[in-house]
């Protein structure tokens, strides 16, 4: 392997120094380009997390003052939802871990499009700027991040604010889409000789997947923000029942993207923790070509549940018992993949390192949000649970504790790949816990808020409810102390002096990430790897 | 993933140099988004303020950095070793999923078509439940849009003349059949600014059929302004001889561009046309 090594060191000397400008603004390296999308999905989860920590500071109480003005709260949980969903977890897993580790992965150089790749990137980071137009203009954009029509029309939102973040989808949108076309490019195109798809890692499987979803359903939501735009400015009637409009029709085409959407927000974290498990049990994954395919079949069933996030938006009883029973057939695809994470533990020797914390963290509350799914996807259950704290808990566990618990898992597993240095085994434990504490004391509460029938959206809420939500603003805060270590680990690994061996996890790391120097030089792979 | 392999270095058993097209940097990504950002600003800018500059800036910045950019493209294709059989199989793949992407896109506007097609109750119970609404004339399917159907089919068969001519590489035809397409293009677009004009319904404030009908049509003939725009590129190239019969990808991603065009017209013209046509037609 000795030659080998020196064919990459000798292209690596063989680069010249890029300027500051040339390396971050006119990337062309997918390596590069993932640093940049990690730092903008650091700096939204940032603005967005902070927003939560009002929110649960003005919920500590009933009757609290934080947040006196409706409009106002209404722009902070429709900023959250969006910068939360488009700005930190896609840029996360999608744009920044699936930039670095996809070409990595296939023994590719880089990515099929780098120049349309970079672009994607500063899209993304246009949106960010008007997001927070739409945050701080005005009044704020008020709708959710759901947009409903009539709450974003002209009449109930006038103003630039909610025109700004409609744009925000837009260029956000484009940004996914683009993305997602390179990646599938790369994908089908640039995998090492010898690497068939099913010898091709499962975390190339979930970002293939994931990057059809966004290109079914992305070019949907942008029809739908686009009547939208209409209606609001250009005297059309989409959706404005004056005109003969149907506002349930922006339902329908907003979930019909919405629900591909949660698995676009889930099905990389699956990848990620197929990755860690295998690796910390030192055994490879348990039913590899059951793993893709449950992948495959979740994102084909996944565009044809939409309309059970509209079970109380007078869509019929035929309809709302076939999507009901189409909801539920997720839950097989799904527990092919939870048990087989549980069967590749099993029998491995488990090594209890961060992202193995992270990764049987997430297995779990994933597993919790799962179920509380089975329970909203009876018609006549989510008829009384849909607009109270019950679905705020289960879209949590699932996005807050699911996702990010992903995110956070791939973070510990490669920052080492990414920068150089190990982070600090005590403090990434210690980050583990008390965010694993912090969040499941944040939203455990919410199911029963829920059951009690304490509605959604609303800045205040009846005595009877002060209990649980004091509970759960505690939770919040420990959350964000928990950040406050991550942020610790953050800047340990960033001042950290130590060397990385290649494969520093050693025998249960087996994709070709590992057969890179740490930090992966900025160009790898220019001398293709032919698989066995 | 499998079998007896231990670590990631144990996979690989040997390396040969990489057949793909490395980028070099380049700064028209960054210049590009940010048109797009200054171009839906300007629309918001028009629509709430009446002021139009940042709008037209914006334009004049898309068009500015698409020349740029693929002036570029172009370069590098024909720089030889850049675009080898790799390179050329990637940039199908991209072609081929973002016209995907457009079909979906045209999805969301015939979703919203139908919705009130099959459903008229939909409309609320202010409106008879009838399509198209009552009070609405509506265009003659067979006046103007049956010219545009065989204008865009014939335009189609002229596309695909060129395409024969360029794989016997007789560069003189190609070059005709394509501005012959070109101008069928320029065609269509003449009918549909003619048919616009004499509408017999308004588009602002015109309800939920004129919405309907505006918004696909127009997103269609946006489409076909893009693809003429591509095709005149074709053209040019063609005239000075940059496609061989074995290289002439970008004629034949604007020959692919060209029939998801004409495709979707053709649902238009049966859906919104034909069938919700009123039982007494203007035009």
């Amino acid at each position: 392997m000795s030659t080998t090594h020196d064919t990459r060191a000798h292209a690596d000397h063989g680069h010249h120094k890029q300027s500051f400008v040339q390396r971050w603004l006119m990337s062309t390296n997918h390596k590069d380009i993932g640093t940049l999308y990690i730092t903008m999905a650091f700096i939204g989860a940032c603005v967005g997390g902070t927003l939560s920590m009002i929110m649960r500071q003005q919920l500590m109480y009933p009757h609290n003052d934080w947040v006196t003005n409706g409009n106002t709260w209404n722009a902070i949980i429709t900023a959250h939802g969006l910068l939360m969903i488009f700005w930190f977890v896609m840029p996360a897993l999608i744009g920044g871990m699936g930039n670095w580790f996809v070409p990595l992965m296939l023994g590719a150089p880089d990515m099929a499009f780098p120049r349309l790749n970079n672009m994607s990137f500063w899209f993304l980071a246009c949106g960010f700027v008007f997001v927070m137009l739409g945050l701080f203009m005005g009044t704020g954009t008020g709708a959710g991040w759901t947009l409903y029509p009539p709450l974003d029309n002209a009449q109930y939102s006038p103003g630039m604010a909610t025109d700004f973040s409609l744009f925000s989808l837009h260029l956000a949108g484009i940004s996914s889409l683009l993305g997602a076309i390179n990646f599938i490019a790369t994908i089908l195109n640039m995998r090492a000789p010898g690497m068939t798809m099913h010898k091709m890692p499962l975390f190339c499987w979930s970002i293939l997947v994931t990057a059809f979803l966004l290109v079914l359903a992305i070019p949907v939501l942008a029809g739908a923000v686009t009547m939208l735009i209409m209606d609001r400015n250009f005297g059309t009637s989409f959706f404005e029942p004056s005109g003969g409009g149907d506002p349930v029709l922006f339902q329908h085409l907003f979930w019909f993207f919405g629900h591909p959407e949660v698995y676009i927000m889930i099905l990389p974290a699956f990848g990620i923790i197929s990755h860690v498990v295998s690796t910390f049990s030192k055994k490879p994954v348990f039913g590899y070509l059951g793993m893709a395919y449950a992948m495959v079949i979740i994102g084909f069933v996944g565009f044809v549940v939409w309309a059970h996030h509209m079970f109380v938006s007078a869509i019929g009883t035929d309809s709302k018992i076939y999507f009901e029973v189409a909801t539920l057939v997720i839950a097989v695809p799904t527990g092919i993949k939870v048990f087989s994470w549980i069967a590749t533990m099993w029998g491995g020797s488990i090594e209890f390192k961060t992202p193995m914390l992270w990764a049987m963290g997430f297995i779990f509350l994933f597993v919790l949000g799962g179920a509380t799914g089975i329970v909203l996807a009876n018609a006549a259950l989510d008829q009384e649970l849909h607009n109270d704290y019950f679905l705020i808990a289960h879209f949590h566990y699932v996005l807050s504790m699911g996702a990010a618990f992903g995110i956070f898992a791939g973070f510990y597993y490669w920052i080492g790949k990414m920068t150089g240095h190990q982070y600090p085994e005590f403090w990434g434990k210690v980050h583990f816990w008390s965010f694993f504490i912090g969040v499941n004391l944040t939203f455990f509460p919410q199911h029963f808020l829920g059951l009690a029938g304490m509605p959604r959206r609303y800045p205040d809420y009846a005595d009877a409810y002060a209990g649980w939500n004091y509970v759960s603003s505690v939770g919040s805060m420990i959350s964000g102390l928990s950040t406050l270590v991550f942020f610790y680990v953050l800047y340990r690994v960033f001042t950290g002096k130590d060397k990385l061996a290649d494969n520093y996890w050693g025998e249960g790391a087996t994709t070709l990430e590992w057969a890179v120097p740490s930090p992966a030089p900025q160009h790898t792979f220019l001398d293709v790897p032919v698989i066995r | 993933m499998s079998g007896t392999v231990h670590t990631a270095t144990d996979q690989i058993k040997a390396e040969v140099p990489h057949p793909y097209h490395l980028v070099d940097p380049s700064i028209w990504p960054l210049l590009g988004a940010v048109a797009a950002m200054t171009t839906f600003a300007g629309i918001i800018l028009a629509a709430h303020l009446h002021f139009y500059y940042l709008l037209g800036a914006g334009l004049i910045f898309d068009g500015t950095i698409m020349y740029v950019w693929w002036r570029d493209v172009v370069r590098e294709a024909r720089t030889p070793g850049m675009h080898q059989i790799v390179t050329q199989v990637g940039l199908r793949y991209g072609m081929a999923l973002f016209i995907s992407s457009e079909v979906m896109f045209f999805v969301s506007f015939f979703w919203n078509y139908f919705n009130y097609f099959f459903y008229p109750d939909k409309m609320g119970t202010a409106f008879a439940a009838v399509w198209p609404p009552q009070g609405i004339t509506t265009i003659d399917p067979f006046a103007i849009p049956l010219f545009n159907t065989m204008v865009l089919l014939l335009s189609g068969t002229t596309v695909t003349w060129a395409h024969h001519c360029l794989l016997e590489n007789d560069q003189k035809n190609l070059v005709r059949g394509l501005g012959i397409t070109v101008i069928l293009g320029l065609m269509f677009l003449c009918g549909q600014a003619w048919e616009y004009t004499h509408s017999p319904f308004p588009f602002y404030h015109g309800g939920i059929f004129a919405s309907s009908f505006f918004i696909a049509t127009g997103f269609h003939g946006l489409h076909v302004i893009i693809g003429t725009i591509f095709l005149i590129v074709c053209y040019f190239r063609a005239k000075s001889g940059q496609f061989s019969p074995e290289r002439h990808f970008g004629f034949e991603a604007a020959a692919w561009y060209w029939h998801f065009v004409d495709v979707v017209w053709l649902f238009l013209f049966v859906c919104i046309y034909f069938l919700g046509r009123s039982a007494i037609v203007a035009g």
